[in-house]
């Protein structure tokens, strides 16, 4: 419920002052957007510029909004539908890099404290990409069933088997992990 | 713990290099890099419209930068569309291929600029040329206050405008013999401007074309020196024709 609030306040800050709102959609998706597109692409660089090209898209996208269209908009799953619809063209045409480069040496692209990034990207990408996208739009970025149905396109249903299977499948794939380990 | 708590555990920091480039390929922000110039290092600033600004590499420009555009800047490489064209036009003293964003000034100043650029290298004009070929002959202080706050020296070379009496007068960028140091190094010669200046001559003509133009125009300075003489103010000009390249005032 905070939530919704903090994000109806948002959309309507990005309806009167975009350039001063944006960098809080930034601020606040960034970081989900980037980690959950990392995760589903398992590499640091498509990521980054997945999330770089998809938030500009956005920018650009809302600067031609018109006012109530933008109060309207649910933010987090619209930008997730620009995001996903750049990488399946990204897929296609690899040899796209940013307008610009940045010379500041990256941070922050390290994993999480405590969490060991390459067993979950190694975990994360034996799975089929639908329960893939779909367990770590709901697990990872914590989205729920009714944004992802409305950012993939699928219906719901399929939705909550692709997670459901996903989530399985990452179970047997670490039990089987923890019986190698103690083998 | 339980694997869906894990998956919720998977989300680290925002890398900066993301707010960065938002920043960049939205304009919210510009990018900046030092370059080398004949006057010594400066930092350029750059957005998606062009070259935003040129300044010394001093430990204010960001400051003043924010000051005069409410924009942040992040060290970054230029478009690529123009990027390797920079070095030159610092060197060569005009834009060239380089787009120069000239949002932050009015569309007067704006106009006294896109001249001012013109100016070929070597040679020099007045405020008042400026502000004839901008079609408001009146307005001469108002194209030197546009000069004085030309964002990007060098590019566009306000270092080539001059006072009305021929003098070479004041300079924006850092140290105020920087702008005869420019004017050395691009080949022109700022003590014999000086002394033109003061003698009182304000225009050079040729006896056997007839023409008479500004004394650093390229007509007048490949003219034989036994058919170039010396006019000292716009009455002396009876009897002559405006040269059309250098269009004198």
């Amino acid at each position: 419920m905070m939530e919704d609030l903090l994000a109806d306040d948002l959309t309507r800050r990005l309806a009167t002052d975009l350039d001063g709102a944006f960098p809080l959609v930034v601020e606040r998706m960034g970081r989900r957007l980037y980690w959950g597109l990392r995760r589903m692409s398992g590499d640091h660089h498509e990521a980054e510029d997945l999330a770089q090209e998809a938030l500009i898209r956005a920018y650009q996208a809302l600067s031609e909004y018109e006012h109530d269209r933008i109060c309207e908009l649910k933010l987090e799953p619209w930008l997730w539908t620009i995001a996903l619809n750049l990488g399946r063209n990204h897929l296609r045409t690899r040899s796209r890099r940013p307008t610009f480069v940045k010379l500041t040496e990256p941070k922050g692209v390290e994993d999480p404290e405590l969490v060991d990034g390459a067993a979950w990207d190694r975990r994360l990408s034996s799975l089929p990409p639908t329960q893939r996208t779909a367990v770590v739009l709901r697990h990872v970025v914590g989205l729920g069933i009714d944004e992802i149905v409305e950012i993939t396109g699928r219906p719901a249903g399929t939705v909550k088997t692709d997670i459901h299977r996903g989530l399985n499948r990452l179970r047997t794939i670490m039990e089987t992990e923890s019986y190698d380990a103690r083998a | 713990m339980t694997l869906e708590r894990e998956l919720a555990g998977l989300v680290g920091d925002l890398p900066e290099g993301i707010s960065e480039g938002v920043a960049l390929g939205t304009g919210l922000a510009d990018g900046y890099d030092l370059y080398e110039s004949p006057i010594g290092s400066v930092v350029v600033t750059f957005n998606l419209n062009g070259v935003s600004g040129v300044g010394l590499a001093d430990e204010d420009f960001e400051g003043r930068f924010r000051e005069r555009t409410g924009r942040a800047l992040f060290r970054a490489e230029p478009p690529r569309a123009w990027a390797r064209h920079v070095p030159e036009a610092l060197e060569a003293g005009r834009p060239g291929k380089v787009p120069v964003d000239l949002r932050s000034v009015t569309p007067f100043q704006e106009r006294v600029l896109r001249v001012t650029a013109g100016i070929p290298r070597g040679e020099v004009r007045p405020y008042s040329w400026l502000a004839k070929e901008v079609g408001k002959p009146s307005a001469v202080r108002a194209a030197g206050s546009a000069v004085a706050r030309n964002p990007v020296p060098l590019m566009i070379p306000c270092h080539r405008v001059v006072r009305a009496d021929g003098r070479i007068g004041n300079y924006s960028l850092g140290n105020p013999e920087n702008k005869v140091v420019l004017l050395s190094h691009e080949g022109a010669d700022p003590s014999w401007l000086e002394r033109l200046a003061g003698r009182g001559v304000r225009y050079r003509a040729n006896t056997q074309t007839k023409i008479f133009c500004h004394p650093t125009c390229r007509m007048i300075r490949r003219s034989k020196p036994e058919n170039v003489v010396d006019l000292h103010g716009i009455e002396e000009t009876a009897g002559y024709r405006a040269c059309e390249i250098c269009r004198p005032v």
